[in-house]
Parts: C-alpha cells; sequence; structure tokens
C-alpha cells in the first residue's frame, strides 16, 4: 500500500525542521471552526434526549404542558441541527483543506471511526426528519417510538468521532516499515487505544450534562422573571434533574480521565499540571502562569497534592515537562493555557456538584422548588458556565497535545497543506465573518421563537382570565395562531418565558 | 478489496449527486423563481418539498469525503491539495446554503427571508459547480500526487464543463422531483411550471454534453476513451435512454416514474465515470491497488458499510416513503403555539 508515501514522507521530513508559514492560519481555522461547531454539538447529543423525556411525560400522563415542551423544544432542534449539520460538514472538509500530511498517511489506520461516525449521523438524520416532521401526522406514540432510537445514534456518532481523536491522543493499531509508514493496521487497536474510554465517557456524560444546564437556565431565567407557572417548573426540573444527576458522575468520570492522561501521555499530564521537573511530592497549582524559565508566579500552590490526585501518594513521581526535549513538548504559553483550561474545568465542575447538591436537599426539605432566588441565578448560569466548561475541556486536549498532530509520530507542522498562508488567513477572514453572520442569526431567530411563544401564552392566559383576547394583546395584526392560542386548553399555563433559548439564550 | 471500495464510493458519489443533486436543483429554481410576489408559490413549493429530507440528502456528502479518507488516503491528500481553493468554495458554499435554508423557514420577515433566500439559491448554485469542477478536475487527469494547487487544475475546460453540467443535472433532477411534489401537494399550476423548466434543463444538458465530446477528447482523453466503449458506453446509453425515457414521461404527463428514471439518469452517467476511470482513483498516475489503505482498515470499512446498510436502509426507506406519503409536515406556529409579532410579513 501507499507506493507513493515514501516521496511524501520526505516533504515531511523536509518540513520537520521548520515552522510553514501557512501553520498558524491553519491552526486558527481548526481552533475557530471547532471552538464555534462544539457549542452545538451538545445539543446535537442530548437535546433528543431531554425532549423524549419530556415528550414521553406529556404522552403517558396526558400532560399538555409537557406536550407543548417537546414541540417547542424539537421546533428549536430543527434549526440547531441543521447549523450543526453545516458546521460540521466544513470540518470534514478542512481535514483535507488544512491537514492533508496527517490524512494521507494516517487516514486508513484511523478513518474507520469517521466510518461509524458518518452512518451513525445518517441515521440520525433520517430519525431527525422523522421526529420532526411526525408531529402532525404520525400518531402519538408512533411518533414517540421512532425516535427513541435516536440518542443511541448520536451516542454511536461521539462514538465515532472520539475514538479518532483518542486516537490523535494515543495512536496504536499500526507498527512502521523501514520508511516511517504505517503497516500492519489493527483496527480494532486503533480504534480502541488506550484513553478511549476514558475520554468518551467524559465527553458524552458532558455533553449530556451541557445540555440540561443550558435547557433549564432559560426556564431559570423565566422563573427569576417571575413567570412561575407549571411550564416553567416542567421546564426547568426536567433537564435540571438529568443534568443533576450527571453532575456527580462527570466528577469521577473527569477525575479518572486526568489520571488516564497522567499514565498514558505524561507531558500533557505535565502541561496540564504544570510540572516542569520529573519529581515525587509534586505540588499542585491551582492556576498560575508557567514561564519559559520553569518557574510559576501567581497561583495558589498545594505541597504534595499533584503527586497525591495522581498516583493516591505523595511519594507518586511525576513526568515533567522538561522530561523530553523542547520542540517535542508545549510550550510555556501552551501549558499555561492548557492548566488554566484545566484548572477552570475543574473548578467549574466542583462548583456544579454543590448546585446539584443544592437542588436535591431543596427537593428532600421542600419536596419543591420555592422561591430561592440565589439557587435559580446560579442554575441560570450552570448552562452558560457548562459551554464554557465544554471549550476549556476541549482546549485542554488539543492544546495540551502540542506539537502532535498525532503524538509522538507527527507533528502539527508535518501534516499542514502547502497552501500558501495568505490564502489561509483569507479563508479564515470568510469564515469568521460567515459564522458570525450564521451564528447571529441562528441565535436571533431562536430568540424570536421565544418571545413569540410568550407572547402567545400570555395572551392566552390573558384570554383564560378575561374571556376576551381582545383586551389583553395589544399586538400587531391579528393571526388565526392568536385565536389558537387562546382557545388552546388551560392546561398551557400562564404566560411562558424566555423558552426554548439556545446557547446563552438568554443570559 | 480495494476495488470493493472503490466501487462503494462511485455509488456514494452517485447517491450524493441524486440526493443532494435534487436539493440544489430546487435551490436552483427557488433562485430562478422571480420576485417576492412572483415566486412566492414556488417557493412555497420548494420549502415544503425540501425540508424534510435536505439533512438527509446531504450526509451523503460527508460519506464521500470519509470514504475517500478511510480508503484511499493518498488520493484523499492529493485531491485535496490540488483542488484546494474549489473544495474551500464548495465548503463555504455548503454553509451559506444550509444555513440560508435552514434560517429562511423560521423567519417571519420578509427582508430577512429575502435575505437568506437569496444566500441560499446563490449557494445553491456555486457549490455543485465548484464540486463538479472538481470531478473534471480528477477525470482530466490532472491531479497526480503532489499536485500543487494551481488553477489550471480547475480552470481548464473539462472541469468548466463538468462544472456547468453539474448545475444543469441538478436543475433537471430538482424540476422532474418538484412536478411530482407540485402534484402531491396539489399545486396543478406548479406541475406544468416544472415540467417545461425540467425539459429546458434536460436540453441543457444534452447540450452540455454535446459539446464535451469534442472538447474532453484531448482534454481528459482517459476518461473519455473509457466512456465511448465498452461498459461506459453501454452506461453513457442507458443512461441516456433513461433521460429520453423521463422526457417522454413528462411531455405524456405520467409523471408516476418520472423521479425514478431521472435519479437512473445522473446516476448511471455517475457509474459510466466509475468504468471509464478504471482501474484509476487519479487518472492515470494512481490506480486503486496503488492507492489504497491498508487491507485491514478496507476490510473493516467494508464491514461497517454493510452494517449501515442494514441499519441505514430501511430508514431511508421510511424517511422518503414518509415523504411521499405527505405524512411529514413541519411544526406550525398554531402546533407550537407561536404568535405573531409586530413587523411580521413586512
Amino acid at each position: 500500500m501507499l507506493s507513493t508515501a515514501p516521496s511524501m514522507l520526505s516533504t515531511a521530513v523536509n518540513l520537520a525542521g521548520s515552522t510553514p508559514a501557512q501553520l498558524l492560519p491553519a491552526r486558527e481555522l481548526m481552533a475557530f471552526t471547532l471552538a464555534s461547531h462544539i457549542l452545538l454539538v451538545p445539543f446535537g447529543v442530548a437535546l433528543p434526549f431531554v425532549t423524549l423525556i419530556m415528550h414521553y411525560r406529556g404522552l403517558r400522563r396526558g400532560d399538555p404542558v409537557a406536550m407543548q415542551l417537546a414541540r417547542r423544544w424539537s421546533a428549536v432542534m430543527a434549526v440547531q441541527f441543521a447549523i450543526g449539520i453545516v458546521t460540521g460538514t466544513v470540518l470534514s472538509f478542512e481535514f483535507g483543506l488544512l491537514w492533508p500530511g496527517m490524512m494521507g498517511r494516517w487516514g486508513d489506520v484511523f478513518g474507520l471511526g469517521f466510518g461509524v461516525e458518518a452512518w451513525a449521523f445518517f441515521l440520525e438524520a433520517i430519525m431527525i426528519a422523522i421526529y420532526l416532521y411526525g408531529w402532525r401526522r404520525l400518531r402519538p406514540w408512533t411518533h414517540f417510538w421512532l425516535a427513541v432510537p435516536l440518542p443511541l445514534a448520536a451516542l454511536m456518532g461521539a462514538f465515532g468521532i472520539i475514538a479518532a481523536n483518542s486516537w490523535m491522543n494515543t495512536p496504536q493499531g499500526f507498527s512502521l516499515d523501514a520508511h516511517g509508514n504505517p503497516t500492519d493496521v489493527d483496527v480494532r487497536k486503533a480504534v480502541f487505544t488506550p484513553i478511549f474510554g476514558p475520554e468518551y465517557w467524559h465527553f458524552v456524560v458532558a455533553m449530556f450534562l451541557t445540555a440540561g444546564y443550558v435547557v433549564a437556565g432559560v426556564y431559570a431565567v423565566g422563573w427569576l422573571r417571575g413567570r412561575r407557572d407549571r411550564y416553567h417548573k416542567l421546564g426547568f426540573t426536567v433537564p435540571f434533574t438529568v443534568a443533576a444527576i450527571l453532575t456527580p458522575i462527570q466528577f469521577f468520570l473527569g477525575d479518572s480521565a486526568a489520571r488516564s492522561v497522567f499514565h498514558k501521555q505524561p507531558v500533557k499530564f505535565a502541561a496540564l499540571e504544570i510540572v516542569w521537573k520529573t519529581d515525587t511530592h509534586v505540588p499542585e497549582y491551582v492556576f498560575g502562569r508557567l514561564h519559559s524559565d520553569g518557574t510559576i508566579s501567581g497561583g495558589i500552590k498545594i505541597p504534595q497534592l499533584d503527586s497525591i490526585l495522581a498516583g493516591f501518594r505523595p511519594d507518586t513521581k511525576v513526568t515533567g515537562l522538561t522530561s523530553v526535549p523542547a520542540a517535542n513538548r508545549p510550550n510555556a504559553a501552551q501549558a499555561t493555557l492548557v492548566h488554566f483550561c484545566f484548572d477552570a474545568m475543574a473548578t467549574i465542575g466542583s462548583v456544579l456538584i454543590l448546585l446539584a447538591l443544592w437542588y436535591a436537599w431543596i427537593w428532600w426539605r421542600h419536596r419543591d422548588l420555592k422561591a430561592n432566588r440565589w439557587f435559580f441565578r446560579c442554575a441560570a448560569v450552570a448552562g452558560v458556565a457548562c459551554l464554557f466548561t465544554v471549550e476549556c475541556g476541549w482546549i485542554a486536549t488539543e492544546v495540551g497535545r502540542q506539537p502532535w498532530i498525532v503524538y509522538n509520530h507527527m507533528r502539527v507542522s508535518e501534516a499542514v497543506t502547502h497552501t500558501r498562508a495568505g490564502g489561509i488567513w483569507t479563508m479564515l477572514g470568510v469564515v469568521i465573518a460567515l459564522y458570525i453572520a450564521v451564528f447571529g442569526s441562528f441565535l436571533a431567530i431562536v430568540l424570536k421563537m421565544r418571545t413569540r411563544w410568550r407572547v402567545a401564552d400570555e395572551a392566552a392566559a390573558g384570554a383564560a382570565a378575561v374571556l376576551d383576547p381582545e383586551a389583553d394583546t395589544p399586538y400587531g395584526p391579528r393571526h388565526e395562531v392568536d385565536t389558537a392560542a387562546a382557545g388552546a386548553p388551560s392546561g398551557g399555563g400562564r404566560g411562558a418565558g424566555p423558552s426554548e433559548g439556545r446557547p446563552g439564550g438568554d443570559h | 478489496m480495494a476495488d470493493v471500495i472503490a466501487w462503494v464510493l462511485v455509488v456514494v458519489v452517485a447517491a450524493y449527486a441524486c440526493g443532494g443533486g435534487t436539493d440544489y436543483g430546487a435551490g436552483f429554481w427557488d433562485l430562478l423563481a422571480g420576485g417576492a410576489e412572483r415566486g412566492k408559490r414556488v417557493r412555497w413549493l420548494i420549502d415544503h418539498a425540501m425540508a424534510p429530507v435536505w439533512e438527509v440528502n446531504n450526509v451523503w456528502l460527508i460519506f464521500v469525503l470519509v470514504l475517500m479518507w478511510t480508503g484511499f488516503p493518498v488520493m484523499f491528500q492529493a485531491v485535496f491539495t490540488a483542488l484546494w481553493l474549489p473544495l474551500v468554495l464548495a465548503a463555504v458554499g455548503t454553509v451559506l446554503r444550509g444555513a440560508g435554508f435552514a434560517l429562511r423557514k423560521p423567519s417571519r420577515r420578509l427582508a430577512r427571508r429575502r435575505v437568506y433566500g437569496a444566500v441560499f439559491a446563490v449557494a445553491s448554485l456555486i457549490t455543485p459547480y465548484f464540486l463538479g469542477s472538481v470531478l473534471g478536475g480528477v477525470a482530466s487527469g490532472r491531479v497526480a500526487v503532489g499536485t500543487p494547487a494551481t488553477a489550471h487544475v480547475w480552470a481548464n475546460p473539462t472541469s468548466i464543463l463538468a462544472g456547468l453540467l453539474a448545475i444543469a443535472a441538478t436543475a433537471f433532477l430538482g424540476a422532474v422531483f418538484l412536478v411530482a411534489d407540485a402534484r402531491r401537494f396539489g399545486a396543478d399550476d406548479l406541475v406544468d411550471y416544472f415540467r417545461l423548466r425540467a425539459l429546458l434543463a434536460f436540453g441543457a444538458v444534452v447540450v452540455l454534453a454535446l459539446i464535451a465530446l469534442p472538447v474532453t477528447h484531448h482534454d481528459a482523453s482517459y476518461v473519455w476513451h473509457g466512456m465511448t466503449r465498452g461498459l461506459g458506453l453501454l452506461m453513457m446509453i442507458l443512461s441516456a435512454c433513461f433521460g429520453l425515457v423521463t422526457v417522454a414521461l413528462l411531455v405524456l404527463r405520467a409523471h408516476r416514474w418520472s423521479r425514478h428514471t431521472s435519479v437512473a439518469t445522473v446516476a448511471l452517467a455517475i457509474l459510466a465515470w466509475g468504468f471509464a476511470q478504471r482501474p484509476y482513483l487519479l487518472p492515470t498516475t494512481l490506480t486503486v491497488a496503488d492507492g489504497a489503505g491498508a487491507a485491514h482498515t478496507l476490510a473493516w470499512l467494508g464491514i461497517v458499510t454493510l452494517i449501515a446498510v442494514v441499519l441505514v436502509g430501511p430508514g431511508l426507506v421510511l424517511v422518503y416513503w414518509l415523504d411521499t406519503q405527505s405524512e411529514l409536515e413541519p411544526l406550525t406556529d398554531a402546533d407550537t403555539r407561536a404568535a405573531g409579532l409586530p413587523g411580521d410579513n413586512v
């Protein structure tokens, strides 16, 4: 295989020594498009699940409020899924446009995960189409059951992507021939790499957690604005409960993922914890900055703790960044960034546990959500904090792997395209402008949907109270919608709030 | 095994040409539908016909990419290096198209709908053009391993003709499908509207093909020879026959099978290209055997594909069936109980 590869390898070797000019824009472009896409991923993976729970509740108990929420969430899902598809397609293109060197040499070793992902994604697209467009005509339970495999397909899709990413972090399942090209590919080993399990579960749970907190946060804001009806209570409770249950689980998963990094990618772990020299009794720095001479400024130093966290004993030996030549490890600035992200993730994760406990306590003590404003304020912010944490976790994974694109086997600079830097900078500019427009419009539309729903619910509430919709809605052209709303069952509850926002929708 | 995966790739490209093509075609007619008032019903039909299945139609593209880089990594690298700019433009077009379409639907304000609609429609034109020109660049033999990104790889007679053919073929598919959709939604006036356009688009395909015949003789000689003899020729003849049958069905207003025959027309043309290019991935420098990835991976890729066919096949049949039975309808404002706001329809 790869009869032409030796020539490519020589190009790669020539490149290895220097940093090509197009490397920076290529990395920025990849980072920007991934950072944007990843904000939608929690909803792509987990919003169907949360919606189905609500849908089930609505069908099972004949609850019109739950059905209303499920319908509205799926209306948001329709737009969000479409934006997720296009931003995801861009990433597939970028593998070839930006990193042809990696795909050319390693595509057949680690690409199979993407194959799984592509088919899973296809299933997802099919089922989501049926679900989103099946509300009106399909029989209610048929409609529900046709969508039940949806979360499973989402999990399969995540499987493929994380298999590929974890392979980049802990590559295996091949041997190298005399030219340094991969041979003897063992697909099973290449898919199930050492870091795969910890990374996968940590990622998947993060997605469900984030989607839960963001959706709940939207209703928390409504609650804070005085909309304390059943609609808001239900819209808050269901997703928040899902997220709150997962929070402590995620804490352990994250901890075990960090320990896996310690064992499988010691230099990355050194960057996560800014450990300069290999040593025992290593202190833990909470935040802080690493300088290129190995000194650390700022941050809170806790003696021994890093060793204890890594191996449960103060005399655990922790590998330092200087264990490998400077060219083979993240530089000080990268390590500082990675460390900041890692600590931010751990801190927010810990605070979320407190929030989950608070929630449990409120339920245990009062059996109801009392009007505790501070709890709802925290809950409202939790979603945004989670999205921030997702970005942090991803930066920690990706920047911590630098300068490698395939850990210890290929540098990012060897994989990058030969296209001139100017061309990639231009593309970056175009893509940034494009994404700002697309995400801005997306947000505007979701907010507009929210307003429409709130206005309609307030009109319905007014109608129920006054029995005269005209008196209570001094709004523009009268639509059949308003009459429909006014005539809807009163189970719809009083004024709906800033429902169904998406990332940062309301906060 | 490499041959099997190469054929899977050709079939998936054909599926994308048909599924995605129908979609791009709808966008093409959206572009030509005229002003907001005149084009209102046309755009309404396009929206309703496309909405449930456009995502599914466009996922084929992701398969094409995955099969390329997993099955034939060297070819993937060569294509994405040499054809950098058209692929960038196709990627940007994909974003604009998807976003434009997805965002137009929930917008109420006319000015906004216009902007999103224009973005969607223009992108529906440029994306198939550049994807077609990429195919033309490969077929003309201008891409080899290590070919740098230069304009002549995609700005050459074969690429330009392939790009234009892609637009014409998608317009043809789109119009044929919209005829059926118009019947399904009971919009009888639009049946004839799109019937005429389907015939015109087919005419454009024929004209472009006739121009391409002499032009590509020297410009893309390997594939030209493959398409004018043996199985390649057989596929081309079959494709032409199905094209003519489609025209006959349209003329006779026998719309029941016209969609199937139009899909066969395009799919067979792609298969003809597959036959014509044998045994090369990149004519005439990289063969399927040389460009294939690791044998073990290809075997697994085959298994994954097989499982997927078993899983996705029924789903795909179900969604298309539900769609053609008009079981799939978007949620309306009444369903989610959304109110009108001041400024709507302005």
